[in-house]
């Protein structure tokens, strides 16, 4: 049995199946990305003023990211029509170059910007505390110039500052295991007297992640008492007129370390989905669309390797093929065109 | 057809006029487990639904029971639902019998009942079965226009359907926080549980697949009537039922996405310990919960329901759809108003994607936004009260032959409009806040939904279940089971009417025993309480007038009456089909030439014209097999 119109188009309607197949598809596409982007609008205009953040992701890196996803929407167009003039070798080159354009793209965002995220840590001070913190957020300078409060302290973890009630030997099991380094009576400690003791990384500069301060806090007994973080250059010069406005180029931290108290954090966590709406929606938008052209580059590289034997059979029907799949990297594309502005610019 | 340039164009003409001696047979797994056929999947998805329809009135006919005997056990089979679903849902009562629903069961089992009746009942069988099995046929199609996402798209819909089923027998349960999901209780349900093996995590998974489901089906429905329309079937030759389709699978395919982004939100919320949902400072149980906060519960609600009210005209127009098929055949008259009726339910479609606030009165929106959504909702009434007024119509003067199907029909038309009339004090604001989560709420929806869709989708079993089978359901038994049916279904719901009013709640699970003014209240003669025992024998009774179906069902497959391609007589396409229709569907190239419901047309031979015959010389309808086998004959 033959379903009519696979590669013809149907005279009345102008198109062939998969054509319209695909259209409809990115249209339900469209609703599900505007649900996600709504859920965006929603929690941004409901966050209290402060508790958005502003230029904390990479935006070079984000901007190349762009121009290779729109480089490859150019290429697939290359491949179609040069598929429809029967140019087999052209049409594969091209291919290849989307599909590597789309590999590059998903390399760039899983090691250089998602594992960053992991690795950085903000704690969000409690209202009532925020002036013992006046030196780390400035929210005196941001009052006197029309800016959003501060209620975030972001950095690097370089060390945390614990109690133990009882047996201390799962803490020290748990160091040895993680190449963490136990200090006891730090200086500084007088609050808590002898029972204060300072974790830190072995290797000092990798500190203490913040995945694994998280664990530590689960171990019975072990309480977090104090967060010692190399600054986030907002928070080392909060008054600096030059860190009002996000940076174009990454900042890195400074060697500024402050000490905060863990009673005086209302939230504390890297800036993992779980950190702040912004990050939950960061990671759940640009992860769906990453999946989506991950999606993109299997069908490509399907087309790509098998795509030979329908060409020989009916060049026609591997144009078309392309042209579905081409629809789609489109769509992939322009919902990109949407995430890179709303997170990275606004 | 050969025209069409495939490597497979050769051998599939002859599988489009030849499958009675199909040359290289399909081995049984292809051809009837993972199959790409649509009226396999139709049939699939039909038995499936049925399964899940018939476990969902399970679920509802224990909770009936805890209901009308609050704290005592289940009688009977008490012991084996304890041993089944568990301590978590089932435990012992006072006297010390097992089997008496928990609270925690009860929870779990109206979620699941809503849950399951809506996506995994009704939806499967008036969209996903008949649209699967009747719509390429009603068009003169070979099949679906991708008969492989075809068959993707069920078996998607099952492996959502395992998920729902499992999450019964996981620790804690399944899910508990009613159908509609509400965070953040929903978002703290099951936290005690492993972060997937719970009964939230799994409904949301499963939820996910559904979605998914249903979008590639609704992809599918919409390119086949689209494209794949037989020569001469214009737009307006369309029958009705093909149009409900169309404007349902638009629904689908538009508004679930959004609930699929809820859906992901609300995982990630479980599973990532995010706060989509999750207010500033939420405290359970005394303890700050561990969520960073910042959410908002109500975009929950607003994305769910931006799906749910559309969801309600999925649930109906494929009702509609095929009443109207049976009206106007056994009526033996055109529908009335076929092109009013087709501008309805486009009108509807689009009306119905600018009301879902109406469910959300109660969170305090504002005057505005309220007048906003109950005028948009009283708006949608016009296009319903076309509709149905049609199908009213369409009964004046006909000479009505009482089949089974008919019968049902005939039925949901009042049914219907009682559930659709009783809506309208739910969309007034100033009413709804008093009505809101009652009794009312529920026999309103159940009078759409009850006996209105599945009376429905009762009259498109009846009316197509010989052109699957080739044999009729026995017509005694049927009478049997609508007539029970109708009179038990009316107990069931219309005392609910009264306790709503009277303000029994929808989720107590006492069914009101500790509330005072429920049982002083008194409503015709009964208080609130006594009226819960009522209901519930007339549930046991409705699923006692099911037996005669589920036996005739099956009984029929073997025993029916044998019939040939047209046993109603209609004229829409399908009866052209052999009955069963092999794969490929027509063993003659089909060709329209009227409109859909040429019955009792003056001077033609018989009452009723099929689309497909020619113009000049209309032919007696048995004469037809003969005409056939020789089209088929010159094909070769």
């Amino acid at each position: 049995m033959q379903i009519p119109y696979e590669v013809t188009s149907r005279p009345d309607t102008g198109l062939w199946n998969a054509k319209l197949g695909i259209w409809l598809f990115l249209a339900s596409e469209v609703m599900l990305f505007g649900g996600l982007f709504s859920g965006y609008l929603f929690l941004r205009l409901g966050a209290e003023d402060g508790y958005w953040p502003h230029g904390l992701l990479n935006v070079p890196i984000g901007t190349f990211n762009t121009a290779v996803l729109i480089a490859s929407s150019v290429t697939i167009v290359l491949t179609w029509a040069n598929l429809k003039m029967r140019n087999w070798v052209m049409a594969q080159r091209y291919l290849l170059t989307t599909i590597l354009c789309g590999l590059l793209f998903l390399f760039i965002k899983l090691v250089f910007e998602y594992p960053e995220k992991f690795a950085h840590f903000g704690a969000y001070i409690k209202k009532e505390s925020t002036a013992k913190y006046e030196a780390y957020l400035g929210n005196e300078h941001a009052r006197s110039n029309g800016l959003s409060p501060r209620y975030e302290i972001s950095g690097h973890l370089e060390a945390v500052e614990v109690t133990v009630a009882g047996d201390r030997a799962p803490l020290a099991t748990f160091a040895e295991k993680n190449k963490l380094k136990l200090v006891e009576h730090p200086a500084g400690g007088e609050g808590h007297g002898a029972n204060l003791i300072k974790v830190e990384g072995l290797d000092h500069k990798a500190g203490v992640s913040p995945a694994k301060m998280e664990k530590m806090a689960r171990i019975p007994g072990v309480t977090i008492e104090k967060f010692e973080l190399a600054l986030d250059p907002g928070n080392a010069d909060p008054s600096n007129p030059a860190n009002d406005r996000p940076h174009f180029w990454h900042q890195h931290a400074t060697d500024k370390i402050a000490t905060i108290d863990a009673k005086d954090v209302s939230w504390a966590s890297s800036f993992a989905p779980k950190h702040s709406s912004y990050f939950a929606i960061y990671f759940t938008i640009t992860g769906l669309h990453g999946l989506h052209v991950l999606g993109g580059v299997i069908v490509m590289a399907y087309f790509y390797l098998y795509g030979g034997k329908l060409y020989r059979k009916n060049p026609e029907h591997q144009a078309n093929r392309i042209e579905v799949v081409g629809l789609f990297w489109h769509f992939v594309d322009l919902v990109w065109i949407f995430v890179f502005p709303i997170f990275y610019l606004l | 057809m050969a025209a069409i340039t495939s490597p497979h164009a050769h051998e599939g003409d002859a599988h489009l006029h030849a499958h009675d001696d199909d040359h290289h047979e399909l081995g049984f797994w292809q051809k009837y487990i993972f199959s790409t056929d649509h009226k396999v999947i139709g049939i699939q998805y039909g038995l499936t639904g049925l399964a899940f329809l018939f476990f969902g009135f399970c679920l509802m006919l224990v909770m009936r029971w805890q209901l009308a005997n609050p704290g005592q056990a289940v009688p009977m089979i008490g012991g084996a639902l304890q041993s089944i679903f568990g301590t978590a849902a089932f435990a012992a009562s006072e006297t010390g019998a097992p089997g008496m629903l928990t609270a925690d069961g009860y929870n779990a089992f109206g979620a699941m009942h809503g849950t399951i009746m809506v996506f995994f009942g009704i939806v499967p069988i008036a969209f996903a079965a008949f649209g699967n099995f009747v719509v390429p046929l009603q068009i003169g199609a070979p099949d679906m226009t991708f008969p492989k996402i075809n068959m993707a798209s069920y078996w998607c819909f099952f492996i959502s359907c395992i998920f729902m089923l499992i999450s019964f027998f996981v620790p804690g349960g399944a899910a508990k926080s009613g159908w509609t999901s509400y965070p953040p209780l929903a978002g703290i349900a099951d936290s005690a549980f492993l972060t997937f093996w719970n009964g939230q995590t799994l409904w949301l998974t499963g939820m996910v697949f559904n979605i998914t489901a249903s979008l590639l089906g609704s992809v599918n429905f919409i390119a086949t009537i689209i494209q794949l329309r037989a020569p001469g079937m214009t737009w307006m030759r369309l029958p009705f039922f093909v149009w409900a389709q169309f404007v349902t699978a638009f629904l689908l395919l538009l508004a679930f996405p959004p609930l699929e982004a809820a859906g992901i939100f609300q995982l990630m919320d479980r599973v990532a310990g995010t706060s989509f949902f999750m207010p500033t400072g939420l405290v359970v149980n005394g303890n700050v919960a561990p969520w960073a906060g910042g959410g908002s519960p109500l975009l929950w609600q607003h994305l769910f329901w931006f799906l749910a009210h559309p969801e309600v005209y999925v649930l109906i127009l494929p009702g509609i759809g095929m009443v109207a098929e049976v009206i106007a055949n056994n009526t033996r008259k055109p529908i009335y108003g076929y092109k009013a009726m087709v501008g309805a339910i486009f009108v509807l479609a689009f009306l119905s994607f600018v009301v879902w606030a109406h469910h959300m009165y109660m969170t305090g929106m504002g005057a505005a936004v309220a007048a906003f959504f109950q005028t948009t909702t009283i708006m949608i009434s016009i296009p319903s009260v076309i509709l149905l007024t049609a199908l009213m119509i369409t009964l004046w003067g006909g000479s009505i032959r009482f089949t089974v199907p008919m019968l049902f029909a005939a039925a949901f038309l009042p049914m219907f409009g009682i559930g659709g009339l009783t809506g309208i004090p739910l969309a007034f604001n100033a009413t709804d806040l008093y009505l809101h989560d009652t009794y009312y709420v529920i026999a309103h929806f159940h009078y759409v939904v009850a006996p209105g869709t599945i009376f429905a989708i009762f009259a498109g079993i009846y009316y197509w279940y010989p052109k699957a089978t080739g044999r009729q359901l026995n017509e005694l038994l049927g009478q049997i089971h609508f007539f029970a049916s109708l009179i038990f279904i009316n107990v069931l719901f219309m005392p609910m009417f009264l306790q709503g009013m009277a303000g029994m709640h929808r989720r107590w699970y006492d069914g009101g025993a500790q509330y005072e003014q429920l049982s002083k209240a008194v409503v015709l003669g009964h208080t609130g309480l006594e009226w819960n025992t009522v209901i519930s024998t007339a549930a046991y009774l409705l699923c006692l007038a099911q037996v005669p179906f589920i036996f005739n069902f099956f009984w029929s497959m073997k025993f029916g009456k044998k019939i040939g391609r047209n046993p109603w007589d209609s004229t829409t396409v399908e009866w052209d089909a052999p009955s069963p229709p092999g794969h490929g569907n027509f063993d003659k190239p089909i060709s329209v030439h009227r409109g859909p419901y040429e019955y009792s047309v003056p001077g033609a031979d018989a009452d009723f014209t099929p689309q497909t015959d020619p113009p000049a010389n209309s032919k007696a309808p048995d004469q037809d097999a003969n005409t056939n086998s020789q089209s088929v004959e010159k094909q070769h």
